[in-house]
C-alpha cells in the first residue's frame, strides 16, 4: 500500500484526518447555510469528533501529493469533460437512427493497484467520455468499461489512459 | 431582480432541465441494458445538477444573504451517480445480460433479454 | 423571463418522468426497472428544487437531500441484492 504511508498534512492521534476534518466542517456550513461564530465552532467540533471515532474504519490516509495538480484536474479537466461528453451523448441519444451506435465493451489495462485511484478511476470514466465503468477485475488488473459509441478500440483506450489514469496517478504518486 | 441574474438561471433551468429529458429518451430510445444506462449517469446528474445550481444562484440574489446548500446536492448527484451507475453494471454482468449482445434487434421485435 | 422559464422546465420534466414511466412498466428486465426507478428518483429532486424556485421557499431543499440519499441506498441495495442474493455481508 504505497499510496498510504503517510500525508503531507500530518495527522496525529487526535486528528487524525485533518482533511476529512476541513470536509465535514464546510459540509456542516453548507447543510445549516448559514456562517456564524456558533455554527463554525459547531461544524469544527464535528469535523474532530467523527474522524476521531471512525477512525478504527479507515485506518489509512490518501497520499495527496501534487495538491495544486489535483485542483487542476477537478476543475478544468473534469468539468470541461463532463460537459463536453454530455453533449456528446445528447447528441447521439437524438439520432435518428439509433442503431448506428456501436456499443462495445473496452478491457482497460491499470497500471496502478492503489483502491483509490483506481474508485476515482472509474468514477471519473463513468461521468465523462460516453463509458461506464461495470467491473474490475479481482486481481485489479484490468477495468472493464462499456462505451456506447466506440470507433476504435485503442484509441478510446489510449485516450482514457492518458487523460484520466496518468494525471491521478501523479496526484496519487503511486 | 436584476435582468442578467434572472436570465442566468432561467438559462440553468431550461438547460438543466433539457439534459434530464435527452437522459430519459435515450433510457427510453436504446436497445440494450448497458447503453440505457449511459442516459441516467450522465445526462441526468448533470441536469439535475445545473438546476441546483440554478436553484442557489436564485436563492443568493433573492432571498436573505447567500445560500449555497443546494450545491450539496449536485455534489451528492456527482458522487453517487458513478456508485449507482457501477453496482446496476456490475449486477447486470452478474446476471449474463452482456451476452445477449444481439440485443440490438430490428425494430418492433422484440427483445431477447432474460426475464426476470 | 422566470414566468416562462419554470412551465417549460416543468414541462420536460414530466416528459422525462413519463418516459420513465414507461421504462419502469416495460422492463424487460428488473434491472432496467431499478435503473428507471433511480432516473425517477434523480428527477424527482429537479421537481423539487424547481417548485422550491416557484414557490420562493426553501423548505423543498430538505426534501431533495433525503430523496437523494434515500434514492442512492435503495437502487444499490437492490442492485446488491441482485448481484449476491444479499444485501449485507
Amino acid at each position: 500500500m504505497p499510496a498510504y504511508r503517510k500525508s503531507p498534512i500530518p495527522g496525529n492521534r487526535w486528528l487524525p484526518h485533518p482533511l476529512m476534518t476541513l470536509v465535514l466542517a464546510i459540509i456542516w456550513l453548507l447543510l445549516v447555510n448559514t456562517i456564524t461564530f456558533g455554527h463554525l465552532l459547531l461544524g469544527t467540533l464535528l469535523g474532530i469528533a467523527i474522524p476521531w471515532f471512525t477512525n478504527r474504519f479507515w485506518p489509512e490516509r490518501p497520499k495527496i501529493s501534487k495538491p495544486f495538480l489535483l485542483f487542476r484536474f477537478f476543475f478544468i479537466t473534469f468539468v470541461t469533460d463532463v460537459i463536453v461528453a454530455n453533449i456528446t451523448v445528447v447528441r447521439l441519444f437524438l439520432l435518428p437512427d439509433i442503431s448506428r451506435l456501436r456499443p462495445r465493451f473496452l478491457e482497460i489495462p491499470l497500471d496502478t493497484q492503489d483502491p483509490m485511484v483506481i474508485t476515482i478511476l472509474a468514477s471519473v470514466i463513468s461521468l465523462t467520455p460516453g463509458t461506464v465503468s461495470a467491473e474490475v477485475s479481482d486481481d485489479r488488473q484490468t477495468l472493464i468499461v462499456h462505451g456506447l459509441d466506440v470507433a476504435d478500440e485503442a484509441l478510446a483506450i489510449q485516450t482514457i489512459k492518458t487523460r484520466y489514469e496518468a494525471p491521478l496517478k501523479e496526484i496519487f504518486s503511486c | 431582480m436584476i435582468f442578467f441574474i434572472e436570465l442566468l438561471v432561467s438559462f440553468f433551468l431550461v438547460v438543466g432541465a433539457f439534459f434530464a429529458m435527452a437522459g430519459s429518451i435515450g433510457s427510453y430510445r436504446l436497445p440494450d441494458f448497458f447503453s440505457r444506462l449511459h442516459g441516467p449517469t450522465k445526462s441526468t446528474t448533470l441536469g439535475v445538477g445545473s438546476m441546483a445550481i440554478a436553484s442557489a444562484i436564485y436563492f443568493s440574489f433573492h432571498g436573505e444573504g447567500i445560500s449555497f446548500h443546494e450545491v450539496l446536492i449536485t455534489l451528492f448527484l456527482f458522487i453517487t451517480a458513478p456508485v449507482s451507475a457501477h453496482f446496476l453494471a456490475k449486477a447486470a454482468l452478474h446476471q449474463g445480460l452482456h451476452k445477449n449482445k444481439a440485443a440490438l434487434p430490428p425494430k418492433g421485435e422484440k427483445e431477447t433479454g432474460p426475464q426476470i | 423571463m422566470l414566468s416562462i422559464a419554470i412551465p417549460v422546465a416543468f414541462a420536460m420534466l414530466t416528459a422525462a418522468q413519463l418516459l420513465n414511466l414507461y421504462r419502469l412498466l416495460k422492463g424487460p428486465t428488473l434491472l432496467d426497472r431499478i435503473l428507471a426507478l433511480d432516473t425517477m428518483y434523480i428527477d424527482a429532486i429537479a421537481m423539487f428544487i424547481l417548485t422550491g424556485v416557484y414557490f420562493r421557499s426553501a423548505v423543498y431543499f430538505e426534501a431533495a437531500l433525503i430523496i437523494a440519499v434515500m434514492g442512492f441506498i435503495g437502487t444499490v441495495a437492490t442492485s446488491k441484492f441482485l448481484m449476491r442474493g444479499d444485501i449485507l455481508e
